[in-house]
């Protein structure tokens, strides 16, 4: 157990180590921060100046070397943009954004859960078949048309619900919450439904073809065999042994909603991660762009790390073959 | 005349195989087929039967701008569903865009069977170290979402191109980034299913009679691992399409000179709160039902091809 | 027994005063919200060059002058000033004045707020450049020694803020924002000027709010007890956000949401055109462009080309068209309101395709080329577009326009690279407004000091001598004479090809009156709302 952590721990750092390389080399290419940083009718040799000030005129492997020995004492330096520490932009921004995923996680799982099951046992029932169809529909479109045809809907055409931002937050500690408030509420449903669409119908067709699997195993036709009533079989046995890939989707589910909040970040205005990340990208904000992407890194691996742990716990069978991370990947 | 004949059976046998079966079973699943295939069509056949060509130029007149559909007031008979800001037709831009769209995800996914498939037989006929090393990093990439790797491949790939080549080459950048972001589906898939072939006696017996291991995968586990490869590749299309289109979205598409369906969608996006809906609405539309279709195709695929559901 | 009747007491008191603050507070509080696509850069007057910043800083600080809405020069910090020698100007400061932390403003400040602007890693000391230093003659006399002497001093001194000396000594902000040291400076979220408003809370890309200054020394205009700012990046998003009733005033309008913002009920649009010129340049150095598919020669040298392509746009489809008939056609880089402006050089070449044909035929391209042209798409309204319609109308004259319209981030740093052939550019000349700033940066030859945003690299050496003369000649007569021989210059040789001064549109909530100036700049202290 002991060892199986460590060696996915070592795992993990070499993989963040990729991903802070990969994301580094990126910014050689992106653009040029000097250009906006100095304004537009800067000389020649203010530009140069800035340049050399921050040490973009340095060779890359010392720029790389420089970085990384940063981010290992907690030092990400600071946002080109906004002439903030990235940590603490990153901080502020954390909350809006877990928020965000969690509710639209959430809202996926919730729905997304029972309709799968549903969907399962009653293969052929229209219900089931109406279901399975709008679930299709659900991943089929984009989430940029789903975000702007909800604030064209219910902010421009009915006005009940803001259009983007937060509404109001309160502070608990350094964690800025929106759910304290009425206006925070009501900013969030917007986008966490755009952004809950997608898993949302993800989930459910996954939980329905995992059901079916489970539901033609012998262990629930013995189980029926015995006269337990389908109450029982159905959610007492073949339910329960959905629950592993439950679990994996909860975790990657999360992760993409963190992912895939870029885009709907950027349609709602939503102050977390994914607005960063893409304001940094248009402003060529290179030690924010390398943090935001060494932190998602960061946060995959653990979550991965969870996933895999809880499996160990949940599933008796895996302790034997010791858990490479099989049965993910659906 | 034989020959004929000889091609007739075949079809009427096809036709009454199990997997057409299937296919005559469900109206959904035939409808679905219908409008990919139309579709497909469309963009296949986009030079010769779109009204005009958007790419070109002097084939656009901005004087033509922004004129709605047909059927509204001010339609005009040229451009059935109206025109964008730049006086292209709608039509011929959707054909078009679809024809960039397919064709980035198609080539992407086709990308991503080559290298998860390949991979995934040497990992899985060659085990040991090889295995290892392929898998962790399937699991290190699985654990980052499409659009994540998409976006980095992109970055790095554009980086790596000269200024002066890279509008040129962006919808190779494009397939490559999805297709890098794809591969590893395929590649597990692949590999369990190596597992298990690999201790058939059919491939012991190859073994024996000195095939070599290339041989081996190609002529004797590849055939028996091509089934499910051939649904996730379906179900693949549809998600690479959206991974255009998000991408597009986002800015790190194709130029907009040569709109994808996703470039017309964020260029649309622009002019919905000033009434010119078409500009969005049809690239929207058309997007959803040809990912819609290739949902249902992908369904319906795995359904048949996997004999324990039936 | 004392101590419970002492804390009912006090319970009490606080109850009474709980209750009666509402009541106070009910003298209705005016609110201005407003969106705009960015968020200013920092608090640090000092750390950015960027027009948007400086302007919404000088809300808070104020410079010796500032400008008023007609883009004059009238007196603010500052209430006189003489010239004693061409390079010595003397400034006699306003007495009374208040920070507010309530601390007085003297001569000390000025001093302090020059050697904190021209720290060699203030960004802004690029706008204070002409300045060699300021020298403290008494508490309320400044003098500001020149390089050289300077007809436009007082132009560039608009948006520099001046600072509390004894309030960023105490809080350790008296450097400049270091972003490279990690020097993470107070006055970056905090700030304590003489200005109209005074910052209340700041939170970076969400909002900054600002509260009215009861001590401002002039006699306010405006009617705002509390200003509230929200950077929305997405123009879909802004315009909901100001059809949903959440803003009094939003800027940029996309050109296309004007009507629907206008039809709407309890909003307005407010139009003008703005400083800034569109305009195309191109390479004239390399002998041989790399996305081009002449071989051996570049045909942009070639002044016929040039012409050419002069020719073939046809500026009123762009206007009436891709700008919705709200651009302003111009035959310069310089708007009318800029300081050595003259009609005499304000003159497009026609739109005719017939002479763009022949003039290519001359220069030996009858069959028309290839070539690349470099457009941001998020910088300039419709930049993408009007690229687009360019390369359309290119295309009929035989040349072969391969668009690359990416990101301003991306496009400049392929400009400053000096890889672009042919590319689009917008310059507003500000903060000076004058003939020379456009001269010094667009037209001189580029040598490391002067002609920064020449990525093309024309050179003409007159133009360069001109320019010299301009930067320091007092007589106006004289000067507006040189600027006139420059600009014909560069006219004459197609260095550039202008397109229009684009349109700035503003919405605002009925009730609301804000003036609106060329240079795109809000002044909130001339707002008055219902």
């Amino acid at each position: 157990m002991i060892a199986y952590v460590l060696r996915r721990l070592i795992q993990s750092m070499l993989v963040m180590l990729t991903v802070a390389f990969v994301a580094f080399s990126l910014f050689s290419f992106v653009g040029d921060p000097v250009a906006n940083m100095a304004g537009e009718d800067a000389s020649q040799r203010d530009r140069d100046q800035l340049r050399r000030d921050l040490g973009l005129a340095d060779p890359f492997p010392l720029r790389f070397v420089r970085f990384v020995g940063g981010v290992l004492q907690g030092e990400f330096g600071f946002s080109y943009r906004n002439l903030q520490p990235v940590a603490r932009l990153i901080v502020d921004r954390l909350p809006a954004t877990v928020e965000l995923a969690v509710s639209a996680t959430a809202l996926a799982l919730l729905v997304g859960v029972p309709m799968g099951v549903y969907c399962g046992l009653n293969r052929s029932s229209a219900l089931a078949q109406a279901i399975q169809a709008v679930s299709l529909v659900g991943i089929s479109l984009p989430t940029f048309v789903t975000g702007i045809l909800l604030i064209l809907t219910f902010s421009v055409g009915l006005g009940w619900l803001p259009p983007f931002g937060r509404g109001d937050t309160v502070r608990i500690g350094w964690w800025q919450t929106g759910l304290l408030s009425v206006s925070g509420i009501k900013s969030l449903l917007l986008p966490s439904v755009t952004l809950a669409m997608f898993q949302m119908a993800l989930v459910m067709r996954l939980v329905r073809s995992e059901m079916m699997e489970v539901l033609r195993k012998d262990f629930i036709k013995f189980a029926r065999a015995r006269g337990l009533t389908s109450r029982a079989v159905n959610f007492g046995h073949a339910l329960r042994n959905t629950l592993v890939p439950v679990i994996t989707i909860t975790g990657l589910q999360f992760g993409s909603a963190v992912a895939f909040a870029i885009v709907t970040e950027t349609v709602f205005q939503w102050p977390g991660l994914g607005l960063l990340f893409v304001q940094a990208v248009a402003y060529v904000d290179i030690p924010v762009m390398a943090t935001y992407l060494v932190l998602i890194s960061f946060f995959f691996v653990v979550i991965n790390l969870v996933v895999d742990l809880l499996y160990y716990a949940i599933d008796p069978r895996l302790r034997d073959g010791g858990p490479g991370g099989t049965g993910k990947g659906r | 005349m034989s020959a004929l004949a000889a091609v007739r059976a075949r079809v009427a046998a096809a036709w009454a195989s199990d997997i057409a079966w299937s296919f005559r079973q469900s109206r959904v699943t035939m409808a679905a087929a219908l409008v990919t295939l139309l579709l497909v069509g469309g963009a296949v056949l986009a030079p010769w039967i779109a009204p005009t060509d958007p790419f070109d130029p002097a084939q656009v007149d901005l004087m033509n701008a922004e004129i709605p559909p047909l059927w509204s007031a001010e339609g005009d008979a040229r451009f059935v569903l109206g025109t964008d800001v730049q006086g292209r037709d709608m039509l011929s831009a959707i054909l078009y865009g679809g024809r960039i769209s397919i064709a980035v995800g198609a080539a992407a996914v086709a990308f991503a069977m080559l290298l998860g498939v390949t991979l995934g037989l040497v990992s899985g006929y060659l085990g040991g170290r090889v295995d290892a090393a392929i898998m962790r990093i399937a699991d290190v990439q699985l654990s980052f979402p499409s659009i994540l790797v998409a976006l980095l491949v992109h970055g790095i790939l554009r980086g790596l191109l000269p200024a002066s080549s890279r509008e040129a080459l962006s919808v190779y950048v494009l397939i490559i980034a999805i297709g890098l972001a794809d591969w590893v589906q395929f590649a597990r898939t692949v590999r369990s299913r190596t597992l298990v072939e690999r201790d058939r006696e059919y491939v012991q017996a190859a073994r024996i009679i000195g095939r070599g291991p290339a041989a081996i995968m190609r002529a004797h586990i590849l055939p028996n691992v091509m089934s499910p490869v051939l649904v996730i590749a379906c179900i693949s299309l549809a998600t690479a399409i959206l991974t255009e289109a998000s991408l597009s979205f986002l800015g790190v598409g194709v130029p907009a000179t040569q709109p994808s369906l996703g470039t017309l969608i964020r260029i649309g996006n622009n002019y919905l709160f000033s009434g010119q809906w078409w500009m969005t609405v049809f690239p929207s539309i058309t997007l959803a039902v040809l990912v819609l279709a290739v949902n249902i195709l992908g369904d319906w695929l795995r359904d048949a091809l996997n004999p324990l559901l039936r | 027994m004392t101590f419970l009747r002492r804390a009912v007491g006090a319970i009490a008191v606080a109850v009474s005063l709980w209750a009666a603050a509402p009541a106070e507070a009910q003298a209705p509080t005016r609110t201005f919200r407003w969106a705009w696509q960015g968020d200013i850069a920092s608090m640090d007057p000092y750390a950015r060059r960027e027009t948007f910043t400086l302007a919404f800083l000088n809300h808070v600080y104020e410079g010796l002058v500032r400008y008023n809405e007609r883009l004059e020069i009238e007196p603010a910090l500052a209430v006189s000033w003489e010239i004693v020698e061409p390079t010595r100007w003397r400034f006699r400061l306003r007495q009374g004045v208040r920070f507010h932390n309530g601390a007085p403003f003297t001569a000390d400040d000025v001093v302090f707020s020059y050697e904190r602007a021209a720290a060699p890693n203030a960004i802004f000391r690029g706008n204070i450049s002409p300045v060699r230093g300021v020298e403290k003659v008494d508490d309320h006399t400044v003098d500001l020694l020149l390089y050289d002497p300077n007809p436009i001093l007082l132009r560039g001194l608009t948006d520099w803020g001046i600072m509390n000396r004894a309030w960023a000594v105490a809080n350790g902000a008296d450097r400049p924002v270091e972003p490279t040291r990690g020097h993470d400076s107070y006055a970056a979220l905090n700030a304590n000027g003489t200005g109209p408003f005074m910052l209340r809370s700041r939170e970076v890309d969400v909002r900054t709010v600002l509260v009215r200054n009861p001590n401002w020394w002039d006699r306010p205009q405006h009617n705002i007890d509390e200003v509230v700012f929200r950077p929305i990046g997405s123009a879909a998003t802004r315009v909901a956000a100001m059809l949903a009733g959440e803003l009094e005033l939003m800027f940029p309008v996309p050109l296309q949401d004007i009507a629907r913002l206008q039809a709407a009920p309890r909003i307005r649009i407010l139009q003008e055109p703005e400083l800034r010129v569109i305009f195309f340049a191109f390479d004239v150095t390399r002998d041989e462009l790399p996305d081009s598919n002449v071989r051996g020669r570049n045909p942009l040298k070639d002044l016929r080309v040039r012409q050419a392509i002069y020719h073939a746009i046809d500026i009123e489809a762009i206007r009436r068209v891709v700008m919705r008939g709200a651009s302003v056609p111009v035959g310069t880089l310089m708007a009318r309101e800029i300081n050595g402006y003259d009609a005499s050089f304000d003159r497009r070449l026609p739109y005719d395709q017939a002479a763009a044909r022949r003039l290519l035929g001359e220069a030996g391209f009858p069959q028309g080329f290839e070539i690349g042209l470099d457009c941001p798409n998020d910088r300039y309204v419709n930049d993408e577009q009007i690229c687009a319609a360019v390369v359309g109308m290119l295309a009929r004259v035989g040349i072969r326009v391969n668009l690359s319209a990416v990101p301003g981030s991306q496009w400049i740093a392929k400009l400053n690279a000096r890889q672009s052939s042919f590319y689009m550019l917008g310059w507003a000349g500000l903060p000076v407004v004058d003939a020379h700033h456009f001269l010094s940066n667009l037209y001189m030859t580029p040598d490391g000091r002067f002609g920064g945003n020449n990525y093309g690299g024309y050179s003409s050496a007159r133009v360069d001598e001109l320019t010299r003369a301009i930067g320091s000649e007092l007589n106006q007569q004289r000067r507006q004479q040189m600027i006139t021989e420059a600009f014909q210059i560069v006219q004459n040789d197609v260095a550039t090809v202008p397109l229009h001064r684009q349109p700035l549109a503003w919405a605002v909530r009925e009730g609301v009156r804000a003036p609106q100036a060329a240079d795109n700049v809000l002044r909130i202290w001339t707002v008055r709302m219902d």
